[in-house]
């Protein structure tokens, strides 16, 4: 069931969250990511808890199976804080969530908000002992002259049970916000990224972390631009890359130096200095970067497009897809109201073939790389009937707006698709909308 | 002749929304990636005066979201000493997210 690109169908599968509008603030999703098998849906939201979802697959050996991912376990990761020193709230809000390979039954997760990461264990529990010499089953301790005998305690079946629990917590290492955490092909380390700093931690140890990008200026007053995401490479453990609110990525080899300051390349696209405005900064803030699976490319999302680009070819991505272009003409607006400021994250599919972002009114977007073809894609529960064939969508700039088509000024800002997932081997996505999470899958697969 | 008319009128969108925001706010720095948004964009969250500011405004917000909650013990008035058993219990601020549900 290779995620290829070819002809995709894709099909409502399943919708989790609030029908109503019954939903509070909490409940708006900030993350989503699959495990490393697909198995787990990991998502994480505003008011600090993590829900899992697991794989439940129908008819396996039928060539059309149907898989559903049901709650698994949910646990509260963070919390809200208070900072005492700057009187600042320090949000419980999950800003990322990155899974470990698995190693043994347990299932390992790196969660993180503003400040504090966690990494947590989520393991099952489907049998209990039973049959106690000293005890009696609700655990009070016998009369020791009343026991006569001595037997073996058994391990007796009982209804699974999943446990979370934090196993490390890593904190006071950022004082500017976390927006990126990424685990090393080491197994060993990972990296959390700032604002203006990206730390290196040992899985194991807590109370040390290296830094190893610091773009803080001495004067404040000099800042130019922030970091605004970063990735390991995901086969090379030395490597990793972060990209910058002024559209630039900086790929940093660990061996060169203990902390990467200077960077091995540096990619950045050549603007035309005749079409600079007062946005282009704004809009060229990368707002995701994400390497390929083979490790060959690295996609960057900006506000209007998405851009792959060879990491042996710094001047300019190879490849260059529009998002929404139709909303260049509508910056103005976006400003005002501050959506242009919104982040949008981009995922790959198994196999490198095809890459997927958000965009408003609960569209999102598909470029097929091999076929030169892009999707518009709505998440609604208007088409949430079971295995639903979805329509594809098109937004209609200008002029004569055609039947089925939208017009710029219908769209909804406020649904905005900021966070979406793809299964590491098959084409199952999740597509998160404000409240909800939507599972898609490709009807071929 | 009229190749060279037509460029003049032509302006890119961005050019075209960059007008209509200065028009807007007139006062509007020149640089907009410059520090100051960077600088708001680090802080970002209301700064409260201490933490008796930020757990009042938390107990206000938690107010709002549980509107129609029935107390089940009577109300305290001023003229009585709460006891323990008097005070309402506190409710659990961790609800179960709907994903779940």
């Amino acid at each position: 069931m290779a995620g290829s690109g070819g002809d995709m169908q894709w099909c409502f599968s399943q919708v989790k969250g609030a029908i109503d509008d019954d939903v509070a603030e909490a409940d708006i999703i900030s993350t989503v990511e699959f495990n490393h098998t697909g198995e787990l849906l990991a998502t994480g939201d505003k008011g600090g808890r993590v829900v899992i979802f697991q794989q439940e697959i129908e008819n396996k050996n039928q060539p059309q199976f149907r898989s559903e991912y049901n709650v698994y376990s949910t646990f509260q990761s963070h919390e809200p804080e208070f900072d005492y020193l700057k009187s600042l709230e320090i949000e419980e809000k999950i800003n990322k969530i990155r899974w470990l390979p698995q190693k043994n039954a347990a299932q390992f997760l790196l969660s993180t908000n503003d400040k504090t990461i966690k990494l947590w264990k989520i393991s099952e529990r489907d049998k209990r002992p039973e049959g106690y010499n000293l005890k009696e089953e609700d655990g009070r301790y016998k009369d020791p002259n009343a026991i006569s005998g001595l037997r073996v305690p058994v391990l007796i079946p009982m209804d699974l049970m999943v446990e979370a629990s934090p196993r490390r917590v890593f904190a006071n290492a950022h004082t500017y916000h976390i927006n990126s955490i990424s685990v090393n092909s080491d197994d060993e380390t990972y990296l959390s990224a700032d604002d203006l700093r990206i730390n290196l931690w040992n899985l194991e140890i807590t109370d040390r972390s290296f830094n190893i990008v610091d773009i803080k200026p001495a004067n404040m007053e000099e800042l130019t631009e922030v970091i605004t995401a970063a990735e390991f490479h995901p086969l090379q453990c030395n490597t990793f890359v972060y990209s910058s609110s002024k559209g630039t990525i900086r790929l940093c080899d660990m061996r060169a130096s203990a902390l990467c300051d200077r960077h091995s390349k540096l990619f950045e696209e050549p603007e035309d200095p005749s079409n600079r405005s007062f946005f282009s900064e704004i809009i060229s803030s990368i707002s995701d970067v994400k390497f390929s699976h083979n490790g060959r490319y690295m996609m960057t999302r900006d506000y209007l497009s998405v851009k792959i680009w060879d990491l042996n070819m710094e001047n300019r991505p190879v490849e260059t897809y529009q998002v929404h272009e139709y909303l260049r003409s509508k910056l103005c607006s976006l400003y005002e109201n501050d959506c242009i400021f919104d982040k949008f994250e981009c995922c790959w599919n198994g196999n490198d073939s095809v890459v997927m972002t958000g965009s408003y009114n609960n569209f999102f977007r598909m470029f097929d790389r091999g076929q030169r073809r892009d999707m518009t894609l709505e998440a609604s529960r208007e088409n949430s009937k079971p295995m639903q064939v979805l329509k594809t969508r098109k937004v209609c700039a200008g002029g004569k707006r055609k039947k089925d088509e939208i017009s710029v000024d219908s769209l909804d800002f406020n649904k905005k698709i900021l966070h979406t997932a793809w299964h590491p081997q098959d084409n199952i996505i999740a597509v998160a909308t404000t409240h909800n999470l939507y599972i898609f899958q490709d009807k071929v697969n | 002749m009229y190749a060279n008319e037509m460029e003049d009128k032509v302006v890119s969108p961005e050019k075209a929304e960059e007008a209509k925001l200065k028009a807007r706010y007139p006062n509007l720095g020149a640089k907009p990636g410059g520090s100051d948004l960077l600088r708001k964009r680090l802080q970002k969250g209301p700064k409260y005066f201490d933490s008796g500011d930020y757990n009042m405004a938390k107990a206000k917000m938690k107010n709002k979201q549980l509107p129609s909650a029935p107390t089940e013990k009577a109300e305290i008035t001023g003229g009585h000493i709460p006891t323990p058993q008097d005070l309402p219990q506190r409710k659990t601020s961790i609800v179960a997210s709907k994903l779940a549900g």
